[in-house]
């Protein structure tokens, strides 16, 4: 007995009536404006990347004839067919893909074992423990490979490392290249897997394991029979995260690549944007994010319906210790291992750098100095053409730059997300809601290097007759990079923060007389405080760690911390560089304790 | 103290079509209860006559004058419709003490200061909840949650009360409280009140009429008593009573002198004064015959127009004792007060008012002979 859905004929009043429902309600026109913005920011300099790639630059006239602004496929020519081809895009593709691969192998393993070890086993000093596992994903991931070559340097650099200084011959293979920058990474993004799989287990009630035991299966047979399968979806989707980042990175991969020859996509691509042609490094980042779009597809393709999995028995309440019995001293071990090489080791060596004269010589008496932290050009030892830092007008600067981006930067985004988070709750499975969710998810598919070569690409030259200006080498321009470039996780954290306002309470001031600013003000806004002031603090880290991002951006005037300590590490300036990233590591340190006193959750932080 | 008129009101969720040309009145100071399983549209009537939910098709009248137009597009919003609501969540504002919460509404609607502060204590005083103003709601119990949100809804004083299952978290002592105390509001406030839940016994104990739903339709609408005497067709005969209407199979045939039936229960021949208007088969055709567990009289001893029974089963509870019983292969309830012990399989005979059976056409499921409502039986 299906009737038909009713449909009125369109009288004038009728229409009228319609159009006043749709403008006089102040979340329509947010929803509008939003989507607008959105649609400015993400869609269109998309698209004005992709048409870049296909028109000829006045640069590159010489090569390909007619005139600049013609239509042509010498760009994808270039990087797909041309002679150069293989150079340019196929050997950094393999690269990028080995280096993703090995880092998923490594890291993945890595951060499942300690999610595993701090949740569920009875290891001690897990509280401890759970905070420190932590630490070394704070490391921003460029100071990680400084500390790698603090270690590792050899002669081909000029400067010793700490191990070559003890006399230790470090080939070049370790040093420098792919085994390094796996190394590095999976250092780095070992935190996925941890968060991942460490939220997964909580939400698992540790009954299902005890069913298992009572039985009669050994802990082994629980272990892979019963745990491993309730949280392969968050495994599988930890993966798929590790290789869409460690494929887009650029600094470790610049640091311990580029002095051997060793390109990977991202570095390659940024040889491109800075020395020319630069819509064939516009091209080769629209591979990078065909590639992670192609990746995070096919992963909601294979796991979408088993992700469902890891909410099963997420009533939570109890939750008993395995008990590790003889396997607790080894495990322990292995944690104290990973403590020291992730955390311990690279921060000392780091940190002693900074006072040497000559790195790699030993931490004798002679060899110590405060130059590379307060010293003047008249004291230096060795040559020089920069003061110690403290000195130096650069680094103030930078500091204020980062303080500056940071700040300003956190605060729109972290606003933003709060935003877009109320729009694609209360929109949820209408068509603005998905819209809007989609789009904000965007730029998560790019890495940092082809995000803000699009921006560089689209705000270069004014638009709209001037109306938005060129943002070229300004500071705006490099905020406006890392608010959007963060949207993607400071909505989902609004998402979050918003779906804990149950709609009712919304309805109920409606019904209570409230305007839509009404309820915004006095029942959203107190409710959502808590949430927002741990999503700021969250993009507030994040934004300070951020190097990849605005790197291409940067200039002497509107650089940061991390884009000044790559400068001197570029130049051989390694003692300096090491004191600037101890210096970024503080802030981001500080910054992460006090977020810690707001109740921030790491587990949100991207 | 207002009138409500739904017109063909259709509402739909995407393709689903959740309410189907639903047309109600609801007279000025009833207690309206919206009756019916989780899923049939009642919740939603209620948030479409708020204002939260706007529906693709009809036309609502408030007190004569159009709060809906879905032809014109035309929806007044809900501040502007006069009423308030009381969701089954109570969404009282956590951030928000009781009494910032009760006078939340009025400060909007920029009453003087001495106007909220009254009213405030007013519906403070008429819950009993007035030593609670200072707490926040996660200090409250969830009675007195209850009790706040209530008092939030009546501080403004509505011409209309709307009440989204306001009792389905409560524990059942709680909720025979809280009945007895909307019941009380309901008198002192005059207001009309709409009602949704799912549950019969509070329908049949606070309302003046009730609007028994199935799947976006209405299937009855009626006062409390007529709805449990003469539900309008199986499906409501099954629903309303616990414990369960007895259902028996028959046959039955019109004559000139009334409608004969024969049944496990025995030959009746019911007058043509309490037959429905329902068209009436020719010729032999199989009904349902339903009894309420408690109009069954079980004797001892064999009288005048009685029954032959054996007892199945026996279950005393306290105040009433459930008897099963046999009769030609069929098993039906009985229901006698206090406690009574039969033995199983004791012979014992029963007295069933043909005037209180309910007669069912077996093929269209609807009541074709009424029960009889006595004086005692409506409210004085």
């Amino acid at each position: 007995m299906k009737r038909q859905k009713i449909r009125y004929p369109m009288t004038r009043e009728r229409f009228r009536n319609q159009f006043l429902n749709v403008v006089k309600n102040p979340f329509n026109m947010i929803v509008f404006f939003s989507l607008i913005i959105l649609f400015c920011l993400i869609v269109i300099p998309l698209l004005q990347m992709i048409a870049s790639t296909f028109t000829a630059a006045k640069s590159e006239i010489r090569r390909i004839g007619g005139n600049p602004g013609d239509f042509t496929l010498y760009y994808w020519r270039y990087i797909l067919v041309s002679n150069m081809a293989e150079s340019t895009l196929w050997a950094p593709l393999k690269n990028s893909l080995i280096v993703g691969f090995f880092t998923v192998l490594v890291s993945v393993p890595l951060g499942t074992v300690l999610g595993w070890l701090i949740v569920r086993s009875d290891i001690p000093g897990k509280k401890l423990l759970g905070m420190l596992v932590v630490i070394p994903y704070m490391i921003p991931s460029w100071c990680k490979a400084l500390s790698w070559l603090a270690v590792f340097r050899n002669e081909r650099s000029g400067a010793l490392g700490f191990l070559a200084g003890l006399g230790l011959q470090i080939p070049d293979w370790l040093a420098y290249g792919p085994i390094a920058i796996v190394l590095c990474m999976s250092l780095h993004y070992y935190a996925f897997s941890y968060i991942n799989v460490s939220s997964a287990l909580r939400s698992i009630n540790s009954e299902l394991e005890e069913m298992g035991e009572i039985c009669g299966a050994t802990k082994p047979q629980i272990l892979r029979s019963i745990t491993l399968p309730l949280v392969l979806p968050s495994i599988l989707s930890s993966i798929i995260m590790t290789l869409s980042k460690s494929i887009g990175t650029y600094g470790v991969a610049a640091n311990l690549g580029n002095r051997i020859g060793y390109y990977t996509l991202a570095t390659k691509m940024k040889v491109f944007i800075s020395d020319g042609p630069r819509n064939v490094g516009y091209a080769m980042s629209l591979v990078l994010i065909g590639l992670a779009a192609l990746i995070i597809f096919s992963n909601q393709r294979i796991i979408g319906v088993r992700k469902s999995y890891a909410t099963i028995g997420g009533k939570g309440g109890r939750s008993t210790d395995m008990k590790l019995g003889k396997a607790k001293v080894p495990l322990m071990c292995f944690l104290v291992f990973f403590l020291v090489v992730a955390m311990v080791m690279p921060m000392f060596v780091l940190v002693m750098e900074t006072f040497q004269v000559t790195t790699g010589n030993g931490y004798g008496l002679n060899n110590l100095t405060l130059y590379n932290w307060i010293g003047t050009v008249d004291q230096a030892q060795t040559y020089t053409s920069y003061p110690g830092i403290f000195q130096n007008s650069e680094f103030g600067r930078s500091l204020w730059n980062t303080v500056r981006l940071t700040f300003l930067g956190s605060v729109i985004t972290a606003l933003c997300g709060q935003f877009l988070g109320y729009i694609s709750t209360r929109g949820r499975g209408k068509w603005y809601g998905s819209l809007t969710e989609q789009l904000v998810f965007v730029p998560y598919l790019m890495s940092g290097v082809a995000f803000s070569t699009m921006y560089f690409a689209m705000f270069s030259r004014p638009h709209l007759g001037g109306l938005i200006p060129s943002l070229y080498g300004t500071f705006t321009l490099i905020v406006l990079t890392s608010v959007v470039k963060h949207f993607p996780f400071a909505s989902r954290s609004g998402t979050a923060n918003m779906m804990q306002i149950s709609t009712e309470l919304e309805e109920a001031a409606t019904i209570n007389g409230a305007s839509f600013w009404q309820r915004m003000r006095r029942i959203v806004l107190p409710l959502a405080k808590n949430g927002f002031v741990s999503g700021f603090m969250l993009t507030f880290i994040s934004i300070a760690k951020e190097l990849d991002l605005i790197i291409i951006m940067m200039d002497k005037k509107t650089q940061t911390m991390s884009y000044l300590a790559f400068t001197y590490s570029q130049e051989g300036y390694n003692q300096m560089a090491d004191a600037i990233s101890v210096c970024v590591l503080f802030f981001i340190l500080v910054c992460y304790i006090i977020a810690n006193r707001f109740g921030a959750d790491i587990g949100k932080s991207w | 103290m207002s009138r409500i008129e739904l017109q063909k009101i259709n509402k739909y969720y995407g393709d689903n079509h959740v309410l189907k040309d639903l047309s109600l009145t609801i007279e000025d100071g009833d207690f309206m209860t919206l009756l019916g399983p989780s899923g049939c549209g009642k919740t939603t009537t209620l948030r479409i006559v708020s204002g939260l939910e706007r529906p693709q098709g009809g036309v609502m009248l408030i007190d004569g004058k159009e709060a809906i137009n879905a032809e014109k597009a035309f929806y007044l919003e809900p501040s502007k419709r006069g009423l308030n609501l009381v969701f089954q969540s109570y969404a009282l504002w956590p951030h928000m003490t009781v009494y910032e919460n009760i006078a939340f509404g009025l400060k909007i609607q920029k009453l003087s200061r001495q106007e909220v502060d009254s009213r405030v204590r007013d519906a403070l005083k008429m819950m009993r909840i007035s030593e609670f103003e200072k707490r926040y709601p996660n200090e409250l119990s969830g009675g007195q949650q209850q009790r706040v949100a209530i008092a939030r809804a009546v501080a403004s004083h509505p011409k209309l009360l709307l009440l989204d299952e306001p009792l389905s978290n409560l524990d059942a002592r709680l909720r025979i409280d809280m009945r007895s105390e909307l019941l009380r509001l309901h008198q002192e406030l005059g207001t009309t009140i709409i009602y949704v839940t799912h549950d019969q016994v509070e329908a049949l104990t606070m309302s003046t009429r009730i609007a028994l739903f199935k799947a976006g339709e209405l299937s009855q609408v009626s006062t409390p008593v007529e709805l449990y005497m003469n539900p309008i067709d199986l499906q409501a005969a099954d629903f309303i009573g616990n414990p369960r209407i007895n259902l028996l199979e028959g046959t039955a045939q019109m004559l000139a002198d009334g409608l004969h039936v024969h049944s496990s229960l025995g030959d009746h021949v019911f007058p043509k004064s309490d037959m429905t208007q329902e068209e009436i088969p020719g010729g032999t055709f199989k009904v349902v015959v339903a009894v309420r567990p408690e109009q069954i009289r079980i004797e001892t001893a064999r009288t005048e127009g009685c029954l032959p029974v054996t007892v199945y089963a026996n279950q005393p509870a306290g105040s009433e004792t459930l008897v099963s019983l046999q009769a030609e292969g069929s098993d039906f309830l009985a229901k006698q007060l206090g406690l009574v012990h039969y033995r199983i399989n004791q012979q014992l005979f029963v007295h069933i008012p043909p005037e209180k059976i309910n007669i069912y056409n077996a093929e269209t499921t609807r009541l074709i002979k009424r029960a009889r409502i006595d004086a005692d039986d409506l409210p004085a």
